[in-house]
């Protein structure tokens, strides 16, 4: 099964990281990753530029609207996320557990939708079943 | 939670031991080889090592669901490991000097054990020789899996019996002959000499694909209860590559892997049919898997050796993973690359799916000599997938009763019921009136 860990900061969270050694950050980060790596979990991970270079598109609104910067009402700023592949989701907390970060960051973990997570009652995915039946059929005619 | 009236120390609730067997759990699939190698460096036994671990997690089971799960579970387990092992050497000898200081550095280690417990400097090859030795000649396939998975992957022995759908006891056992036959063999905790390496590698390599396959290709119908095994073992070969950087066909095993893997959705319809590959919805491909099997294929290709008999699978699987449609597939390029594999990789089942590339990329007149080969040449005798291809062959050339007996014959090699539905499908779909 596949997790999400999505690292959000408060502003006091972002501002006590920016009085560290940033090598350190960086080097601590990075042995975290290489970590994740070497046991084979990792599939994914990026972490994000500063919220005030990003923009906002709100659709409480028709058109949706967009704002320059971070979403005004946001307390804590997601920047960053790593996707794993672990067999439990006590391993994905253990993994989480790991993560450099200090007061004010918080790792919110969360499971990705798979396939069977969607209901077989669907009407996209019966559509979906019909319509292999029916290219099956037809393939079956094309070989006479 | 009531105190216990008698006054005697209440057992742990159920929950909280519940809640420790899982995280002693994901401890184990986490650091299980890094345990079993930093013991073994200690005690210069694999099998004694494992034991040692299970000891520890014994422990485990009875002290974290009362004082807590430690912070560092995997320190903890060695550490507790450690002490059992000094507690049965002082046993056995009278105490001198050399335990006195283990015990030592032992406690030394415990002050101190964090994040970072594990000698960077030898952790890494540690592993590296725990991954040779689980796989060793001397022990039997079967032995070479279970104990690969069960001290490099940390699965449990259940948990490998229900991957493999057989009893536990028989894991047990399995596991328990591998470490008496290591050490009757005394084989060395050492990665192979130079003259050995590349047998062992490839012995290695096997034993994660053999682990693949078995949840890549599910005999029975049973299939969606047992656990992902071929995640785990293109974890493990995530994990071997990562150990052995220079070698091209540990990169290009977890390229085959996350090739086929990104597939996995598509290969059988939901009433257990398998579906072949120009039928399979492309669109639920995993795109991002792809991806890293691409990304696999370029670490192997840019170390500069060749492409082996991995590194051409993976590029056979790359032209299907990346190619819109069966008809739009560099059919000519595949089978170039099965015409190298079958020079250095030969087998007959290659020849066969070679044969399927050709029908593809020149036509199924072409094709249809090869397989007449290779059914004279015998090694393929009881092979269902040899009359199912000539089967759809005949058929595309129009000679429908004969490719109506081909694929009559396919359903009755076939051991998959659901395959065999299907070949009977399409047996009585061809026309009567054909040659």
């Amino acid at each position: 099964m596949k997790y999400m860990l999505i690292m959000r900061a408060t502003d006091e969270g972002i501002a006590a990281y920016q009085d560290l050694d940033f090598n350190e950050v960086i080097a601590a980060m990075g042995a975290y990753n290489e970590s994740m790596i070497k046991a084979g979990v990792l599939l994914a991970g990026e972490g994000l530029s500063d919220a005030k270079e990003g923009f906002v598109v709100d659709f409480d609104a028709t058109p949706p609207v967009v704002t320059d910067g971070p979403y005004a009402e946001a307390k804590e700023l997601f920047n960053g996320f790593w996707i794993i592949g672990v067999s439990s989701k006590e391993e994905a907390e253990e993994w989480a557990k790991r993560c450099p970060l200090g007061p004010g960051a918080r790792l919110e973990v969360r499971r990705v939708n798979e396939l069977e997570d969607f209901p077989q009652d669907n009407e996209w995915i019966q559509k979906e079943a019909k319509w292999r039946e029916e290219a099956e059929g037809r393939l079956g005619a094309a070989s006479e | 939670m009531s105190p216990d009236a008698s006054g005697a120390v209440a057992p742990a609730h159920d929950a909280d031991a519940d809640r420790a067997r899982r995280a002693l759990a994901a401890v184990w699939r986490i650091e299980s080889a890094r345990i079993v190698a930093t013991l073994t460096r200690f005690v210069g036994d694999v099998g004694q090592a494992e034991d040692l671990a299970q000891e520890a997690m014994l422990e485990a089971l009875r002290q974290w669901p009362i004082d807590g799960v430690p912070r560092n579970g995997g320190a903890w387990l060695t550490a507790v490991a450690k002490r059992r092992a000094i507690d049965g050497w002082r046993r056995r000898e009278r105490l001198d000097e050399r335990y006195a200081a283990m015990a030592r550095d032992l406690e030394e280690q415990e002050r101190t054990a964090s994040a970072t417990f594990w000698d960077p400097d030898t952790i890494d090859d540690d592993v590296l020789r725990l991954v040779f030795v689980a796989c060793h000649p001397v022990l039997s396939r079967e032995a070479q899996i279970a104990l690969t998975l069960r001290i490099v992957g940390g699965l449990s022995s259940e948990e490998i019996a229900r991957a493999f759908l057989v009893p536990v006891a028989t894991i047990q056992q399995r596991i328990v002959r591998a470490k008496k036959t290591l050490a009757a063999a005394s084989v060395p905790f050492e990665v192979p000499e130079p003259q050995d390496y590349a047998e062992r590698l490839g012995s290695v390599l096997s034993v994660l694909y053999l682990i693949f396959n078995e949840g890549y290709l599910p005999a029975s119908g049973e299939q969606w209860v047992r656990p992902d095994v071929s995640g785990e073992a293109l974890r493990l070969a995530r994990v071997v590559a990562g150990l052995m950087p220079r070698e091209p066909e540990a990169q290009s095993l977890v390229a085959l892997m996350e090739f086929h893997a990104a597939r996995f959705s598509t290969r059988v319809a939901r009433d257990g049919t398998p579906i072949p590959l120009d039928q399979q919805d492309r669109t639920r491909w995993d795109r991002a898997q792809i991806e890293r099997g691409r990304a696999a294929l370029a670490r192997a290709d840019r170390i500069g050796r060749g492409r082996a008999a991995y590194g051409l699978q993976a590029a056979i699987a790359e032209c299907h993973a990346i190619a819109p449609s069966a008809e739009d597939t560099d059919w000519a390029r595949i089978v170039l690359l099965y015409e190298a594999l079958g020079r250095i990789a030969p087998s007959p089942v290659v020849e066969l799916n070679r044969a399927v590339a050709v029908a593809m990329a020149t036509g199924p007149a072409s094709a249809l000599r090869l397989v007449d080969d290779l059914e004279r040449d015998g090694r393929l005798a009881g092979y269902p997938g040899l009359p199912a291809v000539r089967g759809e062959l005949l058929a595309r050339l129009g000679r429908t009763n004969e490719a109506r007996g081909e694929l009559e014959t396919a359903a009755r090699l076939t051991g998959n019921e659901r395959e065999r539905a299907a070949l009977l499908a399409k047996a009585a779909a061809l026309p009567r009136s054909g040659r």
